[in-house]
């Protein structure tokens, strides 16, 4: 039976990690910084998945608590987010400074 | 090997899109692009033999919490008058170091013999044989109403909150 190793799945996990703290460092905009942390979220999902044979069938019920943990931090990140777009008009995180001096 | 070849064609699919996601500039493209992301990653979870969470990933993910991303965004009006939020060079060389030093300390620390509690040789066969036992749905819903039962609650109450806050955050007045 032909299978998929689980370095190949865990290097994806790592990549696509990788690439949403990539994004995290380079973007403004605080909505796209949210999608970065999703794309981590969903890297650390995978890496779950592909070690859960090995590892302990539990592991999907972990991603299931990832995901619902995610979906809360979504809406309430976007609210936070509509809230300071109300108060200063951009959500460019730059322009949040309030408590930096 | 056809499995291996679609676990590559989907792994190209899903880091390609992502990448595209961090460098576009409007961020309806950086939905969309996350969106195929997600579909990617759902269709290696089907190849690793996790149909359940497949679906709850095209479901949950790109359904419910993306559509939410959307929403705010064309709320925001956003996806006309952007402005151009990518950072100077410097922080790109810093983003692309940050990235690239994570990724490979993320590789090494897999790559490493760790021990596994089933054994490095249980693999699929094991998920195959729970699933032929337990169903596909069975093997995630056993722990999750048993052993997991208190997290559960604690998620459900979690939730609560979350829905609570958000509306009393995106009120104009409370």
């Amino acid at each position: 039976m032909d299978q998929i190793p689980l370095s190949y799945s865990l290097g994806l996990s790592a990549l696509l990690f990788g690439i949403g703290v990539a994004g995290v460092i380079v973007r403004r905009n605080a909505i796209v910084l949210f999608m970065c942390v999703e794309l981590m979220l969903n890297a650390v999902n995978l890496a779950f998945v592909a070690l859960s044979p090995y590892a302990g069938l539990e592991g999907q019920v972990f991603v299931f608590f990832v995901i619902a943990v995610a979906a809360a931090e979504a809406s309430i990140g976007l609210a936070i987010v509509i809230a300071v777009f109300r108060s200063r008009g951009s959500i460019n995180i730059d322009d949040m400074r309030t408590m930096k001096h | 090997m056809a499995i291996q070849i679609l676990f590559f064609f989907f792994a190209a699919c899903a880091a390609g899109s992502a990448l595209a996601m961090i460098t576009r500039r409007n961020p309806v493209a950086c939905a969309m692009w996350l969106i195929g992301t997600f579909f990617s990653v759902a269709a290696i979870y089907t190849l690793l033999g996790a149909f359940f969470i497949g679906i709850i990933q095209i479901l949950v993910y790109a359904g419910a919490i993306m559509i939410l991303f959307l929403f705010v965004i064309m709320l925001l009006n956003l996806g006309n008058d952007y402005e151009d939020d990518i950072r100077g060079t410097g922080w790109k060389i810093m983003a692309g170091g940050a990235g690239l030093l994570i990724t490979a300390f993320l590789g090494r620390v897999f790559a490493g013999e760790t021990p596994m509690p089933l054994g490095r040789e249980a693999g699929p066969a094991a998920l195959a044989g729970a699933q032929a036992r337990d169903g596909v749905v069975g093997l995630i819903a056993m722990p999750l109403y048993t052993d997991y039962m208190v997290p559960l609650q604690f998620t459900a109450i979690l939730l609560l909150v979350a829905v609570v806050g958000a509306v009393v955050l995106a009120k104009r007045k409370v």
